[in-house]
């Protein structure tokens, strides 16, 4: 079972203004795009799971001529507030990387 | 019709960051019509709009505005800066203000200079509110006075209205606040009558400078040239180039939404956009789209409402280490204990956070079972309260644990490694952004409030 390290070869997260997160998935080309990229492992209860993110918040976008979908979801907390670790998110990604696509 | 392109020297992502004089001469030799660049974002968190400080130190910004003031006033160019001060508050303004008329006299050169402000009044704000005319933004809800009364500071970001005023009345330079990157950079070209989806396209791809190029970590700028039918992007840097990917795959940074793009006045939506290789180093757009909407800006608030002490040490010791976890979760729930026992009631809504770093601080998630024990780890004690006074008195109360806290109960007190003293250190307040908020406004310019030193004249405002 793949995981989204081995089909993907860039992932990268960062703020999208100070109450959004984006994640962005490259693939390792046109065919693991197109076979992962709206996998149910991708959906929105993996963000609920691993970052109590709202499902009814996340929003996926696939950029097919760049063989990427854009994972976008709201902050359950605020940029910079009482319990933040990660001001821009950008070490998010690395809980992703892990998540089988079975 | 546009005589020719518009060329837009953006020389570099940010303010501060450090323009090259090679590329900017290399832009202003290629025809560039304006200079123009943001100087701040909301990235690096509330504080500098809540304080009116700048994220950038005085002598960077001063030695890009030295090399790019210079230049502009040598090719008779417009220097057009968006977000001054990194906040774009009125105080981040007044302190870009400062620098640009002292590097004028350095210089010996004498621009009338347009200061475009836009910070809100909480009592303006209010009255939008009771008229509705302020609509949330996800994940927030509708706003509050409440809300409003926290802020410290209150910005409503703008568009290219201002500066395309301020340019129509012959501002050499704009020293803007708070404005989306976008419109700073598409403000020139919009006031020449290009295209509004070619202009607002171009302006997204070079809004953070050099990093739409192939090499992001080559060169500082970008060269856009903005026509009737599309527009193209060039890296300043003669040694590095664009590519369609690098040009397209831009649309997706710091973007929640990859096709679209809100903006005060209208979206853009390159959904259908074309990239293509023109040359080495450029590539052509086409088919970006702009779809005028009612007029609005995005509301930015920072306030405090919380203030925190921090405390870090180091630990190497490898029966601790062993049992990273368990030891967190004890020494937790004794420093919530001691805080109870020694201070009360009176410390209020208090909030203790240890974030273990070396193990799992930046996620705060719990490693696998069976993950091998790291060689040291710092944690960082974190104590939140609603007054400084009384964070202060919560760390010092948690003081002798956190520095001695046993992992077996039978062993002598261990003393963890800490650098400094006192140990604790009063953090102050907890900058958070609370609007998330739009305005609707009939008149673009209507909360932009536009004040001339025209130093042309000898004066200053």
């Amino acid at each position: 079972m793949p995981s989204v390290k081995d089909v993907c070869r860039h992932v990268r997260s960062k703020n999208a203004g100070p109450f959004w997160v984006t994640f962005d998935l490259f693939f390792d080309g046109p065919e693991n795009f197109q076979a992962y990229h709206d996998h149910p492992a991708l959906g929105p209860d993996l963000f609920q799971r691993l970052f109590g993110a709202d499902p009814a918040l996340v929003r996926h976008y696939p950029v097919p001529s760049l063989h990427m979908v854009k994972i976008s979801h709201a902050r359950t907390s605020p940029q910079g507030g009482v319990v933040e670790r990660d001001m821009h998110c950008g070490q998010q990604f690395v809980r992703l990387l892990d998540v089988e696509l079975g | 019709m546009l005589d020719g392109p518009i060329k837009i020297l953006v020389p570099t992502g940010s303010l501060g960051a450090g323009a090259s004089e090679a590329e900017v001469r290399y832009g202003i030799a290629q025809g560039a019509h304006a200079i123009a660049t943001d100087a701040g974002s909301t990235d690096s968190g509330a504080a500098y709009l809540a304080l009116g400080m700048s994220k950038n130190n005085r002598g960077s910004v001063k030695r890009d505005l030295t090399l790019l003031m210079r230049e502009a006033a040598a090719a008779r160019i417009p220097l057009i800066v968006g977000s001054s001060g990194q906040a774009g508050g009125d105080r981040n303004v007044d302190w870009t203000r400062d620098i640009v008329v002292e590097v004028a006299a350095e210089l010996g050169i004498r621009p009338r200079i347009a200061l475009i402000y836009c910070e809100m009044e909480k009592a303006t704000l209010k009255t939008f509110n009771a008229d509705g005319k302020v609509q949330p933004l996800p994940p927030l809800g509708a706003l509050e006075d409440a809300t409003i009364d926290a802020c410290d500071h209150i910005v409503a970001v703008m568009g290219a209205e201002p500066y395309i005023a301020a340019l129509a009345a012959g501002a050499d330079i704009i020293l803007g606040g708070r404005t989306t990157d976008t419109a700073v950079l598409a403000s020139y070209a919009l006031w020449k009558g290009a295209p509004a989806g070619p202009a607002w396209h171009a302006a997204k791809v070079a809004e953070c400078g050099g990093q739409c190029a192939v090499n992001r970590l080559e060169g500082a700028g970008v060269l856009i040239s903005i026509g009737e039918n599309g527009f193209e992007v060039e890296p300043l840097a003669l040694s590095n180039r664009c590519s369609p990917d690098s040009v397209s795959a831009h649309m997706l940074y710091e973007n929640s939404n990859p096709f679209l793009l809100t903006e005060p006045g209208g979206i853009l939506d390159v959904t259908d956009a074309v990239y293509r290789q023109v040359s080495d180093r450029s590539v052509n757009v086409t088919g970006s789209i702009w779809r005028p909407q009612p007029y609005t800006v995005k509301l930015e608030g920072a306030g405090s409402r919380r203030f925190q002490t921090i405390m870090l040490i180091g630990i190497q010791d490898p029966l601790v280490l062993d049992k990273v976890d368990v030891f967190h979760d004890r020494m937790l729930a004794a420093l919530y204990d001691r805080v109870h026992k020694t201070i009360g009631a009176a410390a209020g809504d208090f909030h203790i956070s240890l974030r273990m770093y070396g193990w799992n601080a930046v996620s705060g998630e719990r490693p696998p079972p069976g993950t091998p024990a790291p060689r040291e780890i710092g944690v960082l004690f974190v104590a939140t309260a609603d007054s400084q006074e009384m964070a202060s008195q919560i760390a010092k109360a948690c003081n002798p644990y956190f520095f001695h806290f046993p992992i077996a109960l039978d062993e002598e007190l261990p003393s963890y490694g800490f650098a400094f003293t006192p140990a604790d250190i009063d953090r102050g307040p907890v900058y958070e952004f609370l609007l998330n908020h739009v305005v609707e406004l009939e008149d673009p310019m209507a909360l932009a409030r536009t004040k001339w030193i025209d130093l042309s004249e000898g004066g200053k405002a």
